[in-house]
């Protein structure tokens, strides 16, 4: 039985690169640290059961890979830190004041920080297409989870599609797992690669990146496995998935799959943020919604920083540096150590963040969501919780709801369980392509409480365990006035 | 439509509307399932189309089953346990959540 923690200097929401190296720098600095996560086991999105997977079963290190292999020092290191560790974790709110509402173990309660940084990475970017909702539909990084979380790969005819380096390094693990590959489809727009590789200053110091892409490309190719460039996706089937069609080279094709994976890139987790309605900036080259930072990562809100993918996608390598940059500015604020020590121990972080932004500026020009913005038929569910199709939100725009929240309310879109984790970015992009304005004065969607699902037994029994737990579910703090 | 790489270590029995899934100690609930061939986890409450999992993170909210006598729960954030009893959810099934 766990013991419901009350307090603790510094709250870390996210056991990914981020949240672990931050609670590793703080607990050694001898801030008393814990870390939340959602998983069983450190590691994230990226080093998923990495330590487990690092003890045994040779044939999935060769099919994870050498990059998957260095999350095992990341463990080990926040293992010997000393900091508290509370997995199998869901937090369901952050409020402003540094409460933090914690669900665990079927029992809710209530932790009070003296700061909080939210590590809570990225997501997939959905993917709209026409069938998209359809059994046998999946994301890339889920088929990817599945193999790192337990060994699980897929059996039956399976074709990928979309774009980024994501696609292709899970379609490369796949093809050494055995898994039939009976297709890619490469959504990214054509010479986007080749602009994005000239403007990449240093190309030297990134070619070891380089050169592992195009790996996985050669192994692909010969292996055989059919490459097409499409565009115009869509995944065909009664009630599961039965084909995926598209267009290239001039024509439409049709190929049978049991199993679709899509991936267009991924965006920043930002669900807390938007609850606490941090100020957000709309990132044109990521085409998605990011928290804005300082260079601490320190939000708009005063107790609140975000560290890794979270604040803006940047990689797990930089999810490191920006968690220690964090941690070491929440020393500073809790008085660990000095202004200075602050400084000169970032230098080096600061560094290795510089470095990686250059390779993401490349990465995100030349995999822009060409498809996945521009490319939304009437008849396609943007919204999948509750079943509302793009032509049903087009007709409503049409009809003078010019206001995002305005329309989820009319249209139920963003108002289902997932909270518009699906399609809030792309409601975002269809209002501002309608009405023709820019998607800043669009906005996000005001953001229901609690983020993850609480049962009300749950809530009841914490109402009654303590009393000053009342105001935090109504409440949103932060300044109403400031759109995200 | 998945498999195993290894599967030697189902020593782990949870029951999905009753019958038994094998499973590995570890495995979330979502990821057994699929490995087993469930393809169905729920059923949408608009017009109750099938579902599975979408995103295996915590985010699209198509693995919700009832777990434990519990509506809503993420079948892809909660680790089988022994003896688990986990039903297929229709429609809404969210009686009792916020
Ligand atoms: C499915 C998927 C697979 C990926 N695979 C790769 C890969 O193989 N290689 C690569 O270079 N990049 C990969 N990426 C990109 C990668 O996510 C990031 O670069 C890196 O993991 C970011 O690290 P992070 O620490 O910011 O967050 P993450 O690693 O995403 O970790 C965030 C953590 O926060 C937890 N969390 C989120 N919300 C809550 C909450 N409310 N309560 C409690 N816990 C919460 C999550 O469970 C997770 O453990 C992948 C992304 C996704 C989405
Ligand atoms: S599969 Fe997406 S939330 Fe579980």
């Amino acid at each position: 039985m766990t013991v419901a923690r009350t307090n603790c200097e510094l709250a870390i929401v996210g056991g990914g690169p981020a949240g672990l190296a931050a609670a590793a720098l703080a607990a050694e600095l001898g801030v008393e640290t814990v870390l939340f996560d959602e998983q069983p086991t450190p590691g994230g999105q990226v080093y998923r059961n990495i330590e487990a997977n690092s003890r045994r079963h040779d044939a999935l290190r060769d099919i994870l890979g050498g990059d998957y292999a260095k999350g095992l020092a990341l463990a080990e290191r926040f293992r010997r830190s000393g900091a508290g560790y509370e997995p199998l974790t869901a937090i369901w709110q952050v409020s402003a004041g540094g409460k933090l509402g914690v669900s665990q173990n079927g029992k809710a309660y209530l932790t009070k920080a003296g700061r909080v940084i939210l590590a809570t990475g990225a997501m997939e970017r959905p993917f709209p297409i026409p069938g998209w909702t359809l059994p046998g539909v999946m994301g890339a990084g889920a088929a990817q989870t599945l193999m790192k979380a337990s060994g699980i790969v897929p059996d039956r005819p399976t074709i990928i599609a979309g774009s980024g380096p994501l696609t292709y390094l899970v379609a490369f693990q796949l093809l050494t797992a055995g898994a039939p590959l009976h297709g890619i489809i490469d959504t990214s727009e054509k010479g986007l690669f080749e602009t994005g590789l000239a403007a990449l200053p240093l190309l030297s110091s990134f070619a070891g990146d380089l050169l592992k892409g195009l790996s996985w490309i050669v192994a692909l190719g010969k292996a055989r496995v059919p490459f097409f460039r499409g565009r115009n996706l869509a995944a065909e089937g009664v009630s599961r998935l039965e084909a995926v069609s598209f267009d290239s080279g001039g024509r439409r094709h049709r190929l049978p799959a049991s199993l679709l994976l899509v991936h267009e890139g991924v965006v920043p987790n930002n669900q807390i943020t938007a609850s606490l309605r941090c100020r957000h900036v709309w990132d044109v080259g990521q085409t998605a919604w990011h928290p804005q930072t300082d260079k601490w990562g320190a939000t708009s809100t005063e107790l609140i920083a975000v560290a890794g993918d979270g604040a803006g996608i940047a990689g797990a390598r930089s999810a490191v540096h920006r968690g220690r940059l964090a941690a070491l500015d929440a020393a500073c604020r809790l008085g660990r150590i000095s202004r200075t020590e602050r400084d000169e121990r970032a230098l080096p972080e600061r560094r290795a963040v510089q470095r990686e932004n250059r390779f993401r500026a490349f990465l995100n020009s030349a995999y822009h969501p060409t498809e996945a913005v521009r490319w939304l038929a009437d008849d396609t569910i943007a919204c999948r919780c509750e079943e509302v199709t793009a032509g049903e939100l087009r007709a409503l725009i049409s009809e003078g709801f010019t206001d995002i929240n305005q329309l989820k309310s009319f249209s139920r879109c963003g108002m289902g369980q997932c909270q518009g984790r699906m399609c809030a970015g792309t409601v975002a992009r269809l209002m501002s392509d309608s009405l023709k304005s820019d998607i800043e004065s669009v906005g996000y969607y005001r953001l229901r409480l609690p983020i993850k699902p609480l049962p009300v037994a749950q809530l009841a029994e914490l109402g009654n365990a303590d009393r000053d737990s009342r105001p935090l579910l109504p409440v949103v703090e932060g300044d109403p006035s400031q759109r995200i | 439509m998945f498999r195993r790489l290894w599967a030697d270590d189902l020593s782990a029995t949870i029951f999905l509307d009753g019958r038994p899934v094998l499973c590995r100690p570890g495995d979330s609930v979502a990821a057994a399932l699929l490995a087993a061939g469930v393809e169905r986890f729920r059923t949408t409450p608009v017009s109750g189309a099938d579902r599975m999992p979408y995103c295996m993170i915590g985010n699209c909210f198509d693995c919700l089953m009832e777990i434990d006598g519990q509506a809503d729960r993420q079948a892809c954030l909660v680790t089988v346990a022994e003896g688990m009893q986990v039903c297929s959810q229709f429609g809404t099934g969210s009686f009792g959540t916020l």
